[in-house]
């Protein structure tokens, strides 16, 4: 992708090393997401996904090397960090929406709490995003009475009503049930036809087909493989991605 | 799958295992255990010709001279223990509040101070506590009697809040705190707007049995001379010599207060369930 690499970097990760105790949860992994790529990322249980990302938004710290995300370096230094989590928004499988806060009050309590944004102006973005995710109409229920698939929408207008410049997606479907994966995966096609920079740990490779730009699999804390879709599932290069394709791909 | 189905499941009622059974039922077997000891004392009393003169006591509670209202030594004893127990409370709060946070921080020395005070404090006998308090730190520090004893009682019953605050925060699932991260929420805002208020219904009804305790607790501050129930009880047999009377009168002030107290605390808990039945 010649154009693309014009694009300023996104995210940067050089050599970065993560122990949990003895343990090395990600091995020297290097990558780059420029602005408006789509990067999704699969690889076995445990192969580190869930920690490279969220040492991205620094829910983890990574112990070597260095994360550079929108031109900011994540270091110990809070005011860094603070200003990473107000570019990046994160969704989680489990969705962590507020259950003691209506949809609308989980909506625009990070406008109102982190940005300091007046009321009304929050409230505006809040419902302007429930309506992107098509769902205004359930604004003063609490997240317990909604669907999985609708709490999952709801999960992802919470993040954007930070107007974050990037989204982190760790396995967003895997707790839903099977008919609710289509409106999820939907919502997130449409932000990525919008622009949005996006990292996907994810399985669905349907949805990695219509929209990455590149492919990454990890095993074991390393990258084992970066490539475009196309390379990725008609040619893998390594063993372990042909026998981890194989697998997904029967079922 | 219907919404009541989706609501339901998940650990979203789980942490309310935190939960005791109703203080109703305390109360209850604490109405029962009275009557089979009023029974037995006055069967006691009997036996050792106890002169009862139960006329004399409503006049320790209030007399009417004149037209004019006007209150017993039991009823301004009763106050003074409200005045001890409610200070003693909120100081108890801040000061559970206070170490629980300090025992979650990233500082050493803040854990270590919270460790120790815990340590002391559950380690040594209250009566002990409150007398380095009254011979020792308010000749330093100059208190009067009565805030050397709030700051006595909230002490030693903060460490127990401490705890009490500790379970309830520890009840709020991880995932709450990492999306508040990930939305870049301040640490105070988090605690104040996400994890407090998930906590507090589950810390509610130890936090009653807390402050039962306090108030029964405050009794012993009467060995130090501060004019609470316990104390005005003493002076009043010292004065009369109706000490079956007079016990048997302060004992039922105590529990018609905690009784108040209990009941309308599930009822403020009920309500709060209500309210929190669809997370
Ligand atoms: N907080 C933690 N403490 C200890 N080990 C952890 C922790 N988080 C993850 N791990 C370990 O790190 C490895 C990678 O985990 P994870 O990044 O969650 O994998 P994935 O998301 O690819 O399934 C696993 O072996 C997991 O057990
Ligand atoms: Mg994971």
């Amino acid at each position: 992708m010649p154009d693309s690499s014009e694009k300023p970097l996104m995210i940067e990760l050089r050599g970065v090393n993560k122990w949990f105790g003895d343990f090395q949860a990600l091995r020297s992994i290097d990558l780059e997401v420029r602005l408006g790529e789509r990067v999704v990322v699969c690889g076995p249980s445990g192969s580190g996904k869930s920690t490279m990302i969220r040492c991205m938004n620094r829910l983890e710290r990574h112990e070597e090397g260095t994360i550079i995300i929108d031109g900011i370096e994540l270091t110990d230094d809070m005011k860094n960090v603070t200003a990473v989590r107000r570019e990046v928004g994160m969704v989680f499988q489990q969705f962590n929406l507020f259950p003691h806060l209506t949809v609308l009050d989980n909506l625009m309590l990070a406008p109102l709490r982190s940005r300091k944004l007046p009321k009304n102006e929050a409230r505006e973005i809040a419902m302007h995003y429930l309506e992107r995710v098509r769902i205004p109409e359930q604004a003063e229920k609490y997240p317990g009475q909604l669907s999985g698939g609708q709490q999952q929408r709801v999960a992802i207008a919470r993040s954007l009503c930070m107007k974050p410049r990037i989204m982190l997606f760790d396995e967003p479907t895997s707790a839903l049930d099977p008919e609710m994966i289509k409106e999820v995966l939907d919502t997130m096609v449409e932000l990525a036809e919008d622009g949005m920079t996006m990292v996907v740990v994810t399985h669905e490779m349907g949805f990695a087909k219509t929209v990455a730009d590149s492919m990454v699999f990890m095993d074991e804390g390393e990258i084992v493989e970066a490539a475009t879709p196309a390379d990725f599932f008609s040619a893998p290069k390594s063993e372990r991605t042909k026998t981890f394709l194989s697998q997904i791909l029967i079922h | 799958m219907t919404v009541a189905e989706v609501g339901r499941p998940r650990a979203s009622r789980a942490p309310l295992k935190l939960r005791k059974r109703s203080p109703i039922i305390d109360v209850l077997q604490v109405a029962v255990l009275a009557a089979v000891l009023i029974w037995f004392t006055l069967k006691g009393a009997g036996a050792i010709n106890y002169n009862w003169q139960w006329y004399r006591v409503p006049v320790m509670f209030y007399r009417v001279v004149d037209g004019e209202f006007i209150l017993g030594p039991l009823i301004e004893g009763l106050f003074m223990t409200l005045k001890i127990s409610g200070a003693a409370l909120i100081l108890a709060l801040f000061i559970g509040l206070a170490t629980a946070l300090l025992r979650r921080s990233n500082s050493y020395s803040g854990r270590a101070l919270a460790y120790g005070y815990l340590e002391l404090i559950r380690n040594t006998p209250l009566i002990v506590q409150i007398y380095l308090f009254y011979f020792v730190l308010a000749p330093i520090v100059g208190t009067t009697p009565f805030w050397t004893g709030v700051i006595a009682l909230a002490v030693f019953e903060g460490s127990f809040t401490a705890e009490i605050f500790r379970a309830g925060i520890e009840s709020v699932k991880k995932g709450q705190w990492e999306a508040s991260d990930s939305l870049g929420l301040p640490r105070h805002e988090t605690f104040r707007r996400v994890v407090l208020p998930q906590a507090l219904p589950l810390m509610l009804p130890p936090l009653t049995g807390q402050m039962v305790s306090l108030i029964k607790h405050s009794a012993i501050l009467s060995a130090v001379a501060v004019f609470d129930l316990t104390t005005v009880g003493l002076d009043l047999i010292a004065d009369t010599f109706m000490a079956f009377e007079v016990w048997l009168s302060v004992a039922g002030v105590y529990l018609a207060l905690t009784i108040t107290l209990s009941v309308s605390v599930s009822l403020f808990e009920n309500r709060i369930r209500k309210r929190a039945q669809h997370w």
